[in-house]
């Protein structure tokens, strides 16, 4: 395989979007990330995106956003795994241009959620709709039974949780594209509206509109540019169960531990290696256990490796520099793409006030479901 | 010899009390409970219809005629709530007991007697030897308007009674029905509550059919009030069957087992169904239980049943209807009970 | 839901019905063509009446057919023959579900498709 790179970034703000339709901000990010690379001629396409249909009535989104980006003509596909589809369409995107079929590749992710569709619906299609949503759960809702079991095993507690809330919405204050760019207190977290029992509003990733791209080159492509190359050293993907009940331990994330496993071991490092990491932390108990999984702590220690202050953005291992999905803002097909674009800035040295300090290799992990897909990403800066 | 092999019942763990009801409409409680001599009713749960009632009923009943399902060559539901106007309710409490396909089903519908009426011709059935064993069951989720009499009664529940030839815990000597065309509670398709016609509800409907039932099976038997243990009359309040118990020449005590009114309230269908199931929790080999149901429209339908040996044996494999009625209750106030019933306009 | 889909799930919706693989045991509910352990061979198998509970929450946020219901407690719940299942946990005050809790399973309708659409019906839990 050849090597491959990132040449280059964009993403639209994140949050509630009224005046930008789907293809809108599809092709805002599109242009930033064509103009960041400064390329023109594109080969192919992969756009992650979970559900417009739902979302909007749109399906066929590859073409779409191929003609309305004035690319009407080449090879473009919509990549679908529920909330990891933008992950795993980097991932396709990588090993067309690592194959060598393909020198400038397009990763793009999107999503509208606000026009008013039934969002709790939409996202449930995730789950098994035949034994989980049937029964009236709900991502809250399965996140919050992960939550419960892993306060049960291991002690984590509700504090603990709320800290992952609050160090995401500090660092995402620093964003100018994330949607809420305010701090919280654990006090508002705990005493916020109750989701599912014991998550509150404010221990999940809210509902937006947003779009994110990349353009990905072969090394020799990517050596001509002026911006330092984002080598991507790693990819891994690994499935879980669709439901969460049929898992032999409900507080272990196993596709998140294969898929990092795999990542790593093409890299040839190790967790101790990594500056940051972008995480999906849809809810503050996903970071908990995600953090747990890659291995920057041992099993039933993610809560109090936060409370320690470890992944903070001055910590051991600062995880979501960008406010992650809590605070950046969680536009289900986008959130993939969104955190290699945050990953790549960072390792550019770009990312301003909230700049992690010598950040040369970077990790992005994003999830599908409560957990049945996960693909990982592992990233150095070319000096 | 024929009978029930199998019986049980179902009520929702959910009650409200006649002095919510009472003061949700500015109406005098202790009038209420003086007059119709109750105290309090089950309400369906949300997730709970006369389909789910019926499963579970048929279940207890399974449970106790310890038979295979699939013996069992017709199930009928009785019921005055069916949830569908169109689609049989019986067909998915068969597919749900495992009974299908070789199995006749048809729902029933006669106001409160329509649980009777399953068990007459399930009964029938038996006789004629046409299948080994016939399923049927009496379960309503009863309709009362707002601020109407009636809902200080309308409740939920249902009872399942298993009818075969073999393993017999009660069998069924005698049979008589009286009825007439009497308009004195109806509801018409598409309407939401049930009308009635007050006070001709009573002697006009309710106790002439239920006497004239009465009467006609003692005379066709050839027994009176003396030779039964027990007597289960409808129980559209308390005091009705009561006084209809008076009148055959049947004392309190002979009524208390089955008069479980006060604590229930009228499951229509399931009314005199589950005096009968409670009667069957208490009663002892050898005894005799008369059963008269009615329903408006209007009709009796009386049963004369000879406990066996073998209710010994199954009584405590399913619960009892007592423990259902006083044990885990949860109150309701009356805007829940409202929500519940599905009372409030929506949107769609 | 489309009421063909409906309908297939029956046996399991409303029967628990389940598979045991021939080889390894597993009790795969529902019941599936090939076993983990790559064994295609399945006998029929129930679900046990009883179980407990691993893990529960109370959802106040519900999509649009439960909104009604709300709160209502869900729990993953595991059979006493090992099957395990997400379900609602009914007829009680959310403060009365305890993770290790004993719970029968019951008939009872899920969510109705409007005031014209079909019942659906299927298993949820009760405290015992």
């Amino acid at each position: 395989m050849r090597e491959v790179a990132v040449i280059g970034c964009g993403m639209t703000k994140f949050g509630e979007l009224w005046k930008q339709s789907l293809r809108d901000i599809f092709v805002e990010a599109g242009l930033k990330a064509i103009d960041d690379a400064n390329v023109d001629r594109i080969s192919s396409m992969y756009v992650g995106s979970m559900t417009p249909g739902l979302f909007v009535g749109q399906e066929h989104v590859g073409a779409m956003m191929a003609d309305y980006l004035g690319k009407s003509h080449i090879p473009a596909v919509r990549v679908e795994s529920a909330c990891c589809s933008g992950g795993m369409a980097f991932r396709l995107g990588f090993f067309e241009v690592a194959s060598g079929h393909s020198d400038v590749v397009m990763v793009g992710g999107v999503e509208k959620m606000t026009d008013g569709a039934d969002v709790t619906y939409a996202l449930a299609t995730a789950a098994d709709q035949e034994y989980e949503v049937y029964h009236g759960v709900t991502f809250p809702g399965l996140y919050a039974m992960i939550a419960r079991a892993h306060m049960h095993k291991y002690g984590t507690t509700r504090q603990q949780l709320a800290l992952v809330s609050v160090k995401n919405h500090h660092n995402g204050a620093l964003n100018p594209n994330a949607q809420f760019r305010s701090e919280v207190t654990v006090d508002q977290v705990i005493k916020a509206t109750m989701v599912a029992d014991p998550l509150t509003i404010l221990d999940s990733s809210p509902v937006s509109d947003g779009a994110a791209c990349v353009i990905l080159a072969s090394m020799d492509v990517a050596k001509r540019m002026k911006k330092p190359a984002i080598k991507v050293l790693g990819t891994g993907a690994a499935t879980d169960t669709l439901a969460l009940h049929a898992r032999e331990d409900i507080t272990t994330l196993k596709a998140v531990r294969q898929s990092a496993e795999a990542a790593y071991k093409m890299a040839g490092l190790k967790p101790t290696d990594i500056d940051l990491a972008e995480v999906h932390d849809c809810f503050s108990i996903a970071e908990i256990c995600i953090i747990e999984e890659l291995d920057f702590v041992e099993k039933g220690k993610g809560g109090l490796f936060t409370e320690q202050g470890h992944t903070a953005l001055n910590g051991r291992i600062p995880v979501n520099p960008s406010g992650g999905l809590k605070s950046k803002g969680h536009p289900v097909g986008a959130t993939g793409v969104a955190q290699i674009v945050e990953v790549v800035e960072q390792l550019r040295g770009q990312a301003e006030k909230r700049q992690v300090k010598n950040a040369r290799i970077g990790l992005t992990q994003n999830m599908g479901g409560s957990g049945a897909s996960s693909v990982v990403h592992i990233f150095e800066v070319q000096k | 010899m024929v009978g029930i092999v199998g019986y049980g019942s179902y009520l929702p763990r959910f009650r409200i009390k006649v002095d919510e009801i009472a003061k949700q409409w500015g109406r005098d409680a202790d009038a209420v409970r003086r007059g119709l001599l109750l105290k309090e009713k089950t309400v369906p749960a949300q997730d709970e219809d006369t389909i789910t009632i019926s499963v579970e009923a048929a279940r207890n009943a399974l449970r106790r005629a310890d038979i295979n399902p699939v013996d069992i060559g017709a199930v009928y539901v009785g019921s005055e709530s069916h949830p569908y106007a169109v689609k049989p309710s019986g067909t998915v409490v068969a597919e749900a007991l495992g009974i299908v396909p070789e199995v006749h089903i048809a729902d029933y519908e006669f106001a409160c007697k329509a649980g009777t009426e399953a068990m007459f011709v399930a009964y029938s059935l038996i006789k004629a030897d046409q299948m080994k064993y016939a399923l049927a069951i009496g379960a309503d989720t009863s309709q009362g308007a707002p601020g109407d009499a009636l809902e200080f009664s309308a409740s939920a529940g249902g009872s399942a009674f298993i009818f075969g030839k073999e393993k017999i815990v009660a069998e069924l000597l005698h049979t008589y029905s009286y009825t007439t065309d009497t308009p004195d509670f109806w509801r018409r398709e598409g309407a939401f509550y049930p009308l009635h016609g007050g006070r001709f509800t009573g002697q006009p409907a309710y106790f002439k059919h239920i006497l004239g039932a009465g009467q006609g099976i003692l005379k066709k038997s050839g027994l009176k009030a003396s030779d039964f243990t027990y007597a289960i009359f409808h129980m559209p309040n308390g005091k009705f069957p009561l006084t209809v118990g008076k009148k055959l020449g049947f004392n309190k005590e002979q009524l208390e087992p089955g008069w479980i009114v006060p604590l229930m309230g009228n499951t229509y269908s399931g009314s005199s169904p589950t005096g009968f199931s409670a009667t069957l929790d208490v009663a002892k080999p050898g005894e005799m239980i008369l059963l008269v149901s009615f329903g408006s429209g209007a009709g009796s339908d009386a049963f004369v049943f000879k406990v066996t040996e073998r209710i010994d044996e199954v009584r405590d494999k399913a619960e009892k209807v007592r423990d259902m009625l006083e044990t885990n209750r949860i109150y309701l106030d009356y805007g829940q009970y409202a929500k519940f019933r599905g009372k409030i306009i929506m949107n769609d | 839901m489309p009421s063909p889909r409906y309908h297939r799930e029956m046996p399991q919706r409303y029967r628990l019905e389940a598979g045991k693989c021939n080889t390894c045991g597993h009790v795969a509910f529902p019941p599936r063509m090939v076993c983990n352990c790559g064994c295609r061979d399945f006998k029929d198998e129930r679900v046990s009446d009883f179980g407990k509970i691993l893990t529960f929450t109370t959802i106040r946020v519900a999509p649009k057919d439960f909104e009604t219901q709300v709160p209502y407690s869900v729990a993953i719940v595991e059979s006493d023959n090992g099957v395990r299942v997400t379900t609602q946990v009914v007829d009680c005050r959310p403060e009365d579900i305890k993770i290790g809790k004993k719970v029968k399973f019951v008939f009872r309708k899920m969510y109705t498709e409007g005031h014209t659409g079909i019942i659906c019906y299927g298993y949820k839990a009760v405290l015992v």
